[in-house]
């Protein structure tokens, strides 16, 4: 890749503040409309959680989330997205080097491959899981014979986070790996680093914020995941219940503080994620934009 | 690489770990959707009694969790709210097919009964079935074609047409169909029906189990509604199993046994009914007379002639729900 100093020169980074040629009034109503969006969309639902979660007072908000079964759906929760998203980063990472780096056969099969996830609706990726590993399933007597479980236990959950969650890490990194070439790989290469050292000390340094923003949004999925996740768990308390599960039953049982109080504990995760997403790219704007192409 | 690997090897320990969490001493209850506050106590009293017991719950819709257990959820004993999907787990071959011979009361130590909740001070007047085929009664229950709360209304419906214009079927099938125009909305599942009638403030009325329309006028306050109970009802059984294939392997048979023991002695029977339902010792039943009043309750037997019939003529496709929710 070229260094930052000559790719700043390059054109297409210019045009980024060039020609505004919109009216003033059109750029005002075009911002109204998105600020209206935003607030009805994405504000209303933000305050409705933590309104209902707090509107029996505070002490029936800490009391809702100490209780063990959401303790422990917190727990499992944190279990599952701590195996998921470290699989999916290096999966992200293999698959965005393979495609990114490499010609072969069946390149465009694979990259269709890896956005499938988000083209199936989650609740059949769960069913597919119980179609496979299911008693009445193609590998199922042979899991039973083994005293293998995979469903309805936190394996078939961390299965059904990984599957859903996978195209986020390469999906951020395959587009920033094709613009940044090979170039400095080969360069590195030629002065006699090895494969390993490469990777670390030229390639992750190159790709590191897309990986990061890839991880962050891989963790954020990992966590609020539903659909997937509730074909495949049983739903037994204090075991196989994720917060977003938890949160339905709560609801369910008219225990709407406690629905909510969860929920919250989610939406937190989803603020604190946009929170460090702004920060990195305010700390590190320029760098991003170097590395990140765009 | 060490990150893939300490992964595969999380991933490894859960498996051999999940497997092992069966023990003799610990029960799975698979249980129908809005039942875990009703069960948390059972357990606990059950626990009380016996020291060392672990009994994990699981709540899902009734029918899901049938196929769930097919699915090899390792359930050692079920308490789900439709006779039918226990059937499916006789079929599936996991429920030995006498069950209901296996415990008192064809296995339902509990029970309850479409029943209405108006708002309050009943503005319309709604006293029976009668009342709801009014044209100015908005009627609220969800789709009888995905949910088991509404079977059961709508099955109860049409008994009370089947004995008030004795037996005439033309005559039933127009009440049924006037009763579905007064819908103006079909929710999926008990709880979205609860919450058109009571948080948008849709329909005059909510027919929905008697123990469910106790909970709601709980947590949304008893000044607001009134509970209406019809004069004939259907008898909705709330079936309780071992599945036996699940507690042999696990070595849970006895226990699971005396779990479902539990429900039908007079300290369990006690929870059951200060949760809103009926239950079957007199003692009990007496104790809370006053919070369940007298009604004709009808079975799915007598009125229909079994499950497998109603299965066949009403709910099967073309059949008699689909012909009247079709006119609508």
């Amino acid at each position: 890749m070229a260094d930052p100093e000559i790719k700043s020169y390059e054109p297409h980074h210019e045009s980024q503040s060039a020609a505004v040629t919109e009216s003033r009034p059109v750029r005002i109503v075009a911002m109204a409309v998105a600020f209206a969006f935003l607030a009805i969309f994405l504000l209303m639902p933000l305050i409705v959680v933590f309104h209902e979660a707090l509107a029996k007072g505070i002490g029936a908000y800490s009391e809702a989330l100490a209780s063990s079964d959401t303790r422990s759906a917190i727990r499992l929760t944190l279990l599952v997205a701590a195996i998921s998203v470290p699989l999916n980063l290096v999966f992200g990472i293999s698959a965005a080097w393979a495609i990114a780096k490499f010609e072969f056969k069946g390149k465009a099969f694979l990259t269709t491959l890896i956005d499938l996830p988000f083209s199936v609706s989650p609740v059949i990726s769960g069913l597919v899981y119980v179609l496979l590993f299911g008693a009445q399933g193609v590998l199922g007597a042979w899991l039973k014979a083994h005293g293998v479980v995979i469903l309805f236990a936190v394996p078939g959950i961390v299965l059904a986070t990984v599957f859903v969650t996978f195209p986020f890490v390469a999906r951020e990194l395959i587009p920033l790996m094709q613009e940044q070439g090979n170039g400095d790989e080969e360069a590195a290469l030629s002065l006699g680093a090895n494969g390993w050292q490469t990777f670390w000390y030229v390639t992750l340094p190159n790709i590191k914020w897309g990986l990061l923003y890839g991880v962050l949004l891989c963790n954020a999925r990992a966590m609020g995941e539903f659909g997937a996740v509730s074909v495949v768990s049983g739903h037994i308390r204090g075991l196989t219940n994720t917060m977003p599960l938890h949160v339905e039953i709560l609801y369910n049982e008219y225990n709407a503080v406690g629905a909510f109080a969860v929920a919250s504990l989610l939406a937190g995760l989803a603020l604190v994620t946009l929170v460090l997403k702004t920060l990195l790219e305010m700390r590190y704007g320029a760098e991003i934009a170097a590395t990140r192409g765009h | 690489m060490k990150r893939f690997l300490l992964g595969a090897a999380a991933l490894a320990t859960l498996f051999l770990a999940s497997s092992g969490a069966w023990s003799a001493d610990r029960l799975l209850n698979a249980s129908y959707d809005v039942g875990r506050e009703l069960f948390a106590e059972v357990n606990k009293a059950f626990v009380a009694e016996h020291p060392g017991v672990t009994i994990d719950q699981s709540h899902a819709g009734s029918s899901a969790q049938a196929r769930a257990i097919a699915e090899g959820l390792g359930a050692d004993v079920v308490t789900l709210n439709q006779v039918i999907d226990v059937d499916f787990l006789v079929k599936k071959g996991l429920v030995s097919a006498d069950w209901q011979k296996d415990f008192p009361d064809n296995a339902s130590p509990f029970y309850s009964l479409p029943s209405f909740l108006v708002r309050a001070g009943n503005p319309k007047h709604i006293k029976d079935w009668n009342d709801l085929v009014r044209d100015d009664v908005q009627v609220i229950f969800p789709n009888p074609k995905t949910s088991g709360n509404a079977r059961y209304t709508y099955l109860a419906a049409t008994a009370y047409a089947k004995e008030a214009f004795k037996g005439d079927d033309a005559k039933v099938k127009e009440f049924i169909t006037k009763l579905f125009n007064n819908v103006p909305v079909f929710d999926t599942g008990g709880r979205a029906a609860t919450t058109t009638f009571v948080q948008r403030e849709i329909g005059d009325v909510l027919i929905t189990f008697e123990s469910e329309t106790r909970g709601i006028r709980k947590e949304y306050g008893n000044d607001k509604f009134e509970q209406v109970t019809p004069s004939v009802s259907l008898l909705a059984e709330f079936p309780v199993a071992i599945v036996g294939k699940v507690a042999d392997e696990h070595g849970t048979r006895d226990l699971a046994k005396t779990y479902l023991d539990f429900l039908y002695t007079p300290e369990g029977q006690d929870i059951l009914a200060r949760n809103g339902n009926r239950v079957r010792d007199a003692a009990v039943a007496a104790k809370y007379k006053d919070q369940f009043p007298d009604v004709r309750l009808l079975t799915v037997d007598d009125a229909f002639g079994g499950w497998s019939k109603v299965q066949a003529e009403h709910f099967a496709a073309g059949g008699l729900l689909e012909q009247a929710y079709g006119s609508r």
